[in-house]
């Protein structure tokens, strides 16, 4: 059982003890301990369930590779579920609870998949699933999502900030250890500006626990002087806690900083994600230990061989009483040394090479530790824990030829160079033999916008595997970063190191070399998603041949370690299956981030009110005050309709348009887009923008225009007033002034670049105020100061003067039907004058209305609305707006895409109203149906409903739609069928699509 | 995400400051062309893996439009230059020429 030494553990301060629970048990650790080092301080090696057969699973690893220790962390807004207990730093009062078992981790039900492993091959719900469809749905999906699956969602709303830094540098180097300190150094030595992360908490990666000596000082002593030299450096900036994320184009980084993971509430954001932008990215990440695949690899107690050191040597430590190390390398002779020196019992080394006489082979063999080579594990034993191994021959099928107890083993198949950042942007790989693993190929960097190598690697990184030899390459890495940023390198040299030499290490996929079936369906590749050998294997027998096939047939390197463990391994199982070599085979897409980050630290502080700015008008505040029922336009707020006391949201939009239509309405029109265009050339190149000719049109007069684009199709509409020989102010769509305002300088800036036109958006300098209805005359004449009488101000003209004391442009425009006065004021005026006008307009039974009314007293006189009648199909013609499409002009955008076949086929659906036979309001995009049906079997559509309103002035449904050779078919009644499942019919009348004052004279008075 | 030097402001813009405007230098047809040139206006693009002018507009910046040569594989960029261009500057061209050699060449 593990269990907390006396003394050692470099990370903790024993002086310092913290209290946790681990599902509901009361634990005790200290300040310096990863969750995984107390669980395991308190013997608790067994942490979670497999994902598929809800095998018994303890911790694996020490640090971001781990695929078994994932908890769920913290309870209502701080939960979290998958996190890795070996990257979470304990503090006072942390919770944690297992993931993914019934009813307790103790107990599973699930493990009954254990022994079904059998009938659960690789791709079995592919197999399984296939028919009836029911079934899947029905009972299938439901077993599935409650057995499968890791964590449980969070139900509560996070309650930590999160926030972006961005930065911008010369020089990024992610991996703060001893390769990355080196590198820093020597970039920052040039004068570059460096940035500097480190995902853990402490700087120096595995220097200090290998125990190299460097320049003549222990390892610890050499990263306390090299972190005191960079801190001392103005252009030098170091950050723990943070995450190299991802690589991307450009020299674009993403770092991820861990910034109050350990000290939760206190205030401080949770997690910043910084936004780097670097010329040369230098990635000293490291590398990463291999499982070996023997029968049982997976059992509690069974760790890598790293971990099992770093565990001694950082936290204090011990994985058990009698240990068991099983090799292909040097390296591991490391953990025996440790373990021995701890004062644990070493059973047996098992080294899978025919012969081992290394340095640190022989010093293991000194310490009078049993040394076996061309051996391996036949099987471990055990259920929940270890309870022993079986020795093997390494080249046999795996007869047992010894059993040992023992209660942890430390297996070590190698090291992988960690190249997911170097790979994240396009980085390439070549294969070492002697490693046995995939290193960057130095010649195919990732290029930038120069096309030039913006990412190196520094350190085992680069596949350097000697500590002397790591600084080297380092220290080379950070001069050559330094140059390629621009700065001229000094002459810096790397740090004296007496490696201790070590012989190769053999590849070795398989433990034993010849085993069956039996055991090779235990010896497991990928623990997070429970792949084994035998999986992959089935996979490239049925034909999942590419590598990134048979990752997904099997789920091989999936989920949220991403096989940082499993992926060579597979490879290697694979290529063998294949008869092909592994280069040959190749790897899957390293994407990133490297380990996931939390989706706060993707949003920053854009969330609640901070997500998306929102536009108010001048007169906001008021509406808010009077009862305004907002609904979002855009980014903008306006007001659906103002509710009075009691009244429904449907009974409040009624009596608006009732005493708009009889007295006096007042409509805050402020956020109807304005855009000045101006200049000698300013009228041609109007009459290029709209349909119908701007250029013509007097000084002091408005005109209706129709814009479209280069497909002919209607993109917005608006009203033009000609403010000067060489002014219009062009009135676009609420929701199309930016939109539009962009496509004339589009046009302005690449294609008519010698015409001399200036445009500006001025939208929100003005309020505008429409005053509408029988009394707005009354109302504006009783504020006094200009004449807006129709013989002074007729309809569609605009005038400038003075009302109620404030400076005003008064346009005689209706989008009603009624007398009707937009007027605008400068927005500072805005509030006050909508004051002013509310003030003296009660004695005229003045009453403001929102947007509801304004569509319906628009639809009520059969105006178009663009996003309603129009959806990007359709052209003007279509509208029966050929009266605003001018004949005389030779060109105009849209004019020669309306030309083409499709455009003039008379079989295009055309505007009409429609009025049901009972009354009734037909649902807004309801088709109608024809005779016959399609080849699919579907009724035809011979039409669609555009617009759908209760009109309180008509007391009916009223609807506009496009209907197929609609205007020829005045009084023909048509059927909507409903979609509600009752198979009703609606029947509905095809009318002029002008209900209410047919002539138009109301607005013209 | 990409990095592209506004011509006007002299901005090394980042890609979300930016709006993309598809293909550069098309020649605009209009009434009196015929269907085939008129539809190879509106709707045919060059997608090429390599070499591509393109329209990009410094949206969130100076709000100038200006265009860029690009390879679409590798995101090299080989220069940017102002919309008010009939086809790429000669030391743009001459750029992708030596950095190119296999470029089937402008037009």
């Amino acid at each position: 059982m593990s269990t907390r030494l006396a003394t050692g553990g470099r990370l903790l301060d024993r002086t310092r003890g913290l209290e946790f629970t681990f599902n509901g048990k009361r634990l005790r650790g200290y300040e310096g301990d990863t969750l995984a080092s107390a669980l395991l301080a308190n013997g608790q090696t067994l942490v979670g369930r497999s994902f598929k057969y809800h095998r018994p699973r303890g911790i694996v690893a020490s640090g971001a590779e781990e695929p078994n220790a994932l908890v769920n962390l913290g309870e209502s807004g701080r939960f979290e579920p998958n996190q890795r207990a070996t990257t979470t730093e304990l503090f006072q009062g942390l919770t944690a609870t297992s993931q993914n078992h019934w009813p307790s981790l103790e107990f599973d039900v699930g493990v009954l998949n254990n022994f079904a492993a059998r009938f659960l091959p690789a791709g079995f719900y592919y197999k399984t699933f296939m028919a009836p469809r029911a079934a899947w749905k029905h009972v299938f999906e439901p077993i599935i999502r409650r057995s499968a699956g890791l964590g449980k969602a969070p139900k509560d709303r996070d309650i930590d900030r999160y926030e972006h830094f961005h930065s911008h540098v010369d020089v990024l180097i992610i991996g703060g250890g001893i390769a990355g300190l080196q590198a820093a150094r020597a970039a920052g030595a040039s004068g570059a500006k460096v940035l500097l992360v480190e995902q853990t908490a402490s700087w120096g990666g595995r220097a200090p626990v290998d125990g190299a000596e460097i320049d003549g000082q222990t390892a610890e002593d050499w990263i306390k002087n090299a972190l005191v030299d960079l801190e001392s450096k103005a252009n030098v900036h170091l950050r723990s806690r943070c995450m190299g994320a991802g690589v991307y184009d450009h020299g674009y980084a993403l770092a991820y900083e861990r910034v109050a993971d350990h000290t939760p509430g206190d205030g401080r954001p949770r997690h910043r994600l910084w936004r780097i932008r670097a010329k040369q990215i230098i990635t000293a990440t490291g590398a990463i230990e291999r499982p070996l695949s023997f029968a049982g690899n997976d059992i509690p107690g069974v760790m890598l061989a790293s971990a099992v050191r770093d565990y001694i040597a950082n936290y204090g430590v011990s994985p058990g009483d009698r240990t068991v190390v099983v090799t292909n390398n040097d390296d591991a002779y490391r953990t025996a040394i440790a373990l021995k020196a701890a004062g644990l019992v070493i059973p047996v080394i098992l080294d899978a090479r025919p012969e081992a006489n290394g340095a640190l082979v022989e010093e293991a063999r000194d310490l009078r530790i049993r040394v076996e080579v061309g051996k391996g594990i036949a099987k471990v034993k055990g259920g929940k824990k270890v309870t022993g191994i079986s020795i093997c021959a390494q080249a046999g099928e795996g007869a047992a030829l010894e059993d040992i107890a023992c209660d942890a083993v430390a297996m070590s198949g190698g090291w992988s160079p960690v190249v997911h950042l170097w790979s994240h942007c396009g980085g390439k790989l070549v294969w070492d033999e002697t490693n046995a693993h995939f290193k960057p190929d130095v010649d195919k960097a990732p290029t930038n916008q120069s096309g030039e190598g913006f990412v190196k690697t520094a350190g085992t990184a680069s596949g350097a595997m000697s500590t002397g030899a790591v600084l080297q390459d380092a220290n080379d890495a950070g001069k050559a970063a330094a140059k390629a940023a621009g700065f001229s390198a000094k002459s810096t040299a790397a740090p004296r190191v007496a490696d201790v030499p070590e012989q190769p290490m053999a590849a070795v996929w398989s433990m034993p070399q010849g085993a069956g079936i039996k055991k090779r369906m235990k010896m497991w590749l990928d623990f997070q998603n429970d792949v084994k050998v035998s999986d992959v294997q089935l996979a490239a027998r049925e034909g999942f041949e590419s590598v990134e096939h048979a990752k997904r047939y099997t789920t091989l390197g999936m989920a949220t370690d991403q096989g940082k463990l499993s992926n060579i391994n597979g490879l290697a199982i694979l290529s063998q299956s294949l008869n092909a070599a592994i280069p040959q085979v190749g790897t899957t897409t390293f994407r990133p981030p490297y380990t996931p980050i939390s989706m706060g630290a993707i949003g920053g502080e854009a969330r609640g009110e901070l997500f998306q700015p929102v536009r108010q008008t001048s007169i906001h505040d008021w509406h808010a005050a009077n009862g305004a029922y907002f609904e979002p336009v855009g980014q903008w707020r306006r007001p659906y309709c103002f509710r009075r006391a009691s009244e429904s949201v449907e009974q409040a939009v009624h009596r608006e348009v009732k005493n708009t239509r009889q007295a006096l309405g007042l409509l805050d029109a402020s956020t109807l887009g304005k855009i000045l265009v101006k200049g000698p050339d300013a009228g041609k190149f109007l009459d290029m923008l709209y349909t119908n000719m701007m250029s013509n049109l007097a000084v002091g007069k408005c005109r209706y225009g129709l814009m479209c684009n280069e497909n002919g199709f209607l993109i917005d509409d608006g009203v033009v007033a000609r403010i000067d020989e060489d002014v219009w102010l062009c009135h676009t769509t609420t929701g199309g002034a930016e939109r539009i305002h962009g496509w004339m300088e589009d046009w302005l800036q690449c294609e008519w670049w010698d015409w001399k036109v200036y445009t500006a958006n001025v939208t929100e300098q003005f309020a505008q105020i429409a005053v509408v209805g029988p009394n707005a005359r009354k109302l504006l004449e009783k504020l006094g100061g200009m004449d807006v009488s129709k013989e002074t101000l007729p309809f569609m003209q605009w005038a400038n003067g003075v009302i109620g004391g404030f400076d005003a442009r008064v346009f005689r425009i209706s989008f009603s039907g009624e007398l009707s006065y937009e007027i605008a004021v400068a927005a500072s005026d805005g509030r006050a004058f909508w004051g002013a006008l509310i003030d003296a307009g009660e004695e005229f039974g003045l009453m403001p209305y929102g947007t509801e009314c304004l569509h319906i007293l628009r639809a009520e006189k059969g105006f178009i609305m663009i996003g309603d009648e129009t959806d990007g199909t359709v052209i003007p013609q279509d509208l029966g707006l050929e009266w605003a499409i001018s004949k005389k002009k030779t060109d105009y955008l849209g004019k020669r895409a309306q030309e083409r076949s499709h455009m003039t086929d008379p079989k295009r659906w055309k505007l009409v109203g429609l009025e049901t036979l009972d009354g009734s309001v037909i649902p807004d995009g309801a088709y109608a149906v024809g005779q016959g049906r399609n080849a699919n079997g579907q009724r035809i559509t011979i039409g669609r409903i555009t617009s759908s309103y209760f009109s309180p002035t008509l007391d009916r449904g009223i609807a506009m739609g496009l209907v197929e050779h609609g205007p020829d078919r005045m009084g023909e009644v048509i059927d909507f069928p409903t979609i509600d499942g009752t198979g009703t019919v609606i029947k509905a009348r095809i009318v002029n699509p002008v209900f209410f004052d047919k002539a138009g004279e109301k607005q013209d008075v | 995400m990409l990095l592209l030097e506004c011509p006007y402001c002299g901005v090394a813009a980042d890609e979300t400051e930016l709006a993309a405007g598809g293909e550069a230098h098309l020649k605009r047809e209009t009434v009196g062309s015929l269907d085939a040139e008129f539809e190879e206006y509106l709707f045919m693009r060059e997608n090429p893996r390599g070499v591509h002018f393109e329209r990009w507009r410094h949206a969130y910046g100076c709000g100038k439009w200006f265009l860029a040569a690009r390879d679409t594989m590798t995101l090299e960029v080989f220069g940017t230059y102002p919309a008010q261009s009939k086809k790429p500057p000669k030391a743009i061209e001459n750029l992708i020429k030596k950095k190119r050699p296999d470029w089937k060449g402008w037009a």
